[in-house]
């Protein structure tokens, strides 16, 4: 048995150990939501970077494509955070 | 509660009670609306002072002091934003995205000033209405450029094959008039909020662990962690009015022409 389980076994009401377990799906929606940006904007960067160093003169404009493509991807792990806080506090 | 870590609930980090009025009245004003005006007036008043005579050098007619700092952030927008994603015909916005630019700065930047150690755009009325403004400009610019044709032109790109259009028009509408807006808010609100209860996150750690007996073995490294995502805070309130105002010209400069 983990250690949320446990706590939340040990938790005297039943809404107390709703909430816990609520919050235990929350960090783990979270961390599901970061995997996909995280390995798309490493991805991302690492291509950009290699972009730059093999065209310098072209940095400028990669540099902004870059930036747009972080944001893009960076929606889909900011939409999970507000899911944990949805999860989690509301 | 782990280790007599008593972390505050959620609405004590972002819940402010008003300087006067009663809550929930419309003309309440508490900390994130000082610090909007704050942000506003700062805003307003950086370019008026900076556009006076005297901030230019009298022998050289060179840029000095406020001026100085308002002309490089002008030519940053205008380079770095502008001529990189709209091109030569998109100036004509700078005066909006530079506004942008600065009002996000500032009421980001309030997250790490003592005493305020609040981002504004933290909670989430503060993007929204930013991101409702850049959806109306945007779809103004549109309708400018190509008149009333603008809103078939953004759902159903030129060039797309007949057969394709049922499925291109939602998808079309659903991402440019709903998804555009909504994530353009709700990244600037999440960023700020991951920040700052991040912050939050490790000055509650330092302070547990001043009183702590034994433990307090760790809190050096606690505190330098601590200054160092102060640090990185200030690049991401950077980061996110550069991005805001990057994505802002896209969308401007989308709707100037037809996508095809």
């Amino acid at each position: 048995m983990s250690i949320l389980a446990q706590v939340a076994y040990e938790a005297t009401s039943k809404a107390e150990a709703q909430a816990i377990t609520a919050a235990g799906y929350a960090g783990l929606a979270y961390g599901l939501a970061t995997l996909g940006p995280g390995i798309g904007i490493g991805y991302l960067v690492g291509q950009s970077v290699q972009a730059m160093a093999r065209q310098p003169e072209a940095a400028g404009m990669v540099r902004t494509t870059m930036f747009l493509g972080i944001a893009f991807t960076e929606a889909l792990a900011l939409i999970g955070f507000v899911v944990f806080i949805l999860l989690k506090f509301v | 509660m782990i280790f007599g870590l008593e972390f505050p609930p959620i609405e004590n980090l972002v819940e402010w009670p008003n300087f006067f009025g009663p809550q929930d009245s419309w003309y309440g004003f508490n900390k994130i609306a000082l610090i909007n005006l704050i942000a506003l007036v700062a805003t307003a008043g950086l370019f008026l002072v900076a556009s006076r005579k005297k901030t230019l050098e009298p022998a050289t007619n060179a840029p000095r002091g406020s001026r100085n700092l308002v002309e490089s952030a002008v030519s940053f927008v205008r380079d770095g934003i502008i001529m990189e994603t709209i091109g030569r015909e998109g100036l004509k916005y700078l005066p909006y995205l530079v506004s942008l630019f600065f009002f996000i700065f500032i009421s980001n930047i309030f997250e790490v000033i003592p005493f305020f150690h609040m981002p504004a755009n933290a909670r989430m009325a503060g993007p929204a209405v930013l991101a409702l403004i850049t959806w109306v400009f945007f779809i103004a610019v549109g309708l400018k450029h190509q008149g009333p044709k603008y809103f078939w032109n953004a759902v159903a790109p030129p060039g797309v094959p007949k057969a394709l259009l049922p499925l291109v028009i939602p998808i079309e509408l659903l991402s440019t008039f709903i998804v555009r807006p909504f994530s353009l808010a709700v990244r600037l609100f999440a960023n700020m909020l991951a920040g700052h209860i991040l912050l939050v996150t490790f000055s509650v750690l330092c302070i547990t662990l001043f009183t702590a007996s034994l433990l307090i073995v760790v809190l050096p490294f606690s505190f330098v962690m601590l200054v160092g995502l102060t640090g990185f805070e200030i690049m991401v309130a950077f980061l996110q009015a550069y991005i805001f105002t990057i994505l802002a010209s896209v969308y401007i400069g989308s709707s100037m022409h037809a996508e095809h």
